[in-house]
C-alpha cells in the first residue's frame, strides 16, 4: 500500500507542475489567481498522501493550517486587487462608498 | 491482476488454516479495496481538472473545470485515506479526526474561494467567450 500512494503522490505532484505552467503563462491577473488556489488545494493533498508515504502522522495537522491559509491568502489578494488596499470594509457604508467597486 | 491481488492481501494478518470464513483478513482486503478504488478515482478527478486548467479556451471554463474537479477529487482522496489510518498512527480515531478536518474545510472554502474569484474576475471586466448570448449585468 506504500508504493500505491507513492504513485497517488507522483500523479499530484504532475497536477502541481501543470497547475505551474498555468500560473507563470496565464494571460490574465485571475488565471494566476486561480492557479495559486488550485496549487494549494493541491497541496494540502499531497501533504495527506505523503504522510501515509512515510509512515507518520505529523503531516496532516501541516494540511488543516495549509488549508485554511490558502483560503485566507486567496480571499486577501482578490480583496487587494480590487480596491488596492487591505482597510476597507467589504460592506458598502456610507463612509467608503466613494471607493472604486 | 496477480499484483493487484498482491497489494490487496499483502497488509493482511495470517489467515488460519483450514476453510474457515475469516472476517479480520475480509475486512482487510476490503479497506485496502476501498482505498485502491477511492484514491484512483479521486486522482483521475484531480488529473482531468488540471488538464481542463490547461487546455479550455478561456477564463470562467478554466474557472469551471478547476473548482469543480478539485472539490469532488479532494474529497474522495481523503475519504480514501480514512480507511488507512491504522497504519501510520497508534490513535487511529485521532487521524480519522484529522483527515476529517481537512475534508470539511476543503469541502467548505474550495467553492468559495472559486465563487469570489468568478465574481471578482466578472466585475473587473473579464469577458467571457459567449458566442451568440450575452452575459447578465453585474453590480
Amino acid at each position: 500500500m506504500t508504493y500505491f500512494m507513492l504513485g497517488a503522490a507522483f500523479f499530484i505532484i504532475v497536477s502541481m507542475a501543470i497547475m505551474l505552467a498555468r500560473l507563470i503563462g496565464g494571460p490574465s491577473l485571475y488565471d494566476r489567481i486561480l492557479a495559486v488556489n488550485s496549487f494549494g488545494t493541491k497541496t494540502v493533498l499531497f501533504l495527506c498522501v505523503f504522510c501515509f508515504v512515510i509512515g507518520r502522522a505529523d503531516g496532516v495537522d501541516i494540511a488543516i493550517l495549509y488549508a485554511l491559509m490558502n483560503f485566507i491568502a486567496t480571499i486577501a489578494v482578490l480583496k487587494f486587487f480590487n480596491y488596492r488596499a487591505l482597510n476597507v470594509g467589504l460592506v458598502k457604508s456610507p463612509e467608503n462608498s466613494e471607493t472604486p467597486s | 491482476m496477480m499484483s493487484l491481488l498482491f497489494i490487496l492481501a499483502a497488509e493482511a494478518p495470517a489467515a488460519s488454516a483450514g476453510l474457515s470464513f475469516n472476517w479480520p483478513t475480509l475486512w482487510a482486503v476490503l479497506k485496502n479495496l476501498i482505498t485502491i478504488v477511492s484514491v484512483g478515482a479521486g486522482i483521475i478527478f484531480v488529473l482531468a481538472g488540471t488538464i481542463g486548467v490547461l487546455r479550455l479556451p478561456d477564463f470562467f471554463t478554466r474557472l469551471h473545470a478547476a473548482g469543480m474537479t478539485d472539490t469532488l477529487g479532494a474529497e474522495l482522496i481523503l475519504i480514501g485515506l480514512i480507511f488507512q489510518a491504522d497504519k501510520v498512527s497508534a490513535e487511529p480515531w485521532q487521524m480519522i479526526a484529522k483527515l476529517l478536518l481537512v475534508a470539511f474545510f476543503l469541502f467548505v472554502t474550495s467553492p468559495t474561494a472559486t465563487h469570489a474569484i468568478a465574481h471578482a474576475a466578472y466585475r473587473a471586466g473579464e469577458k467571457p467567450l459567449l458566442g451568440k448570448w450575452r452575459a447578465p449585468e453585474v453590480d
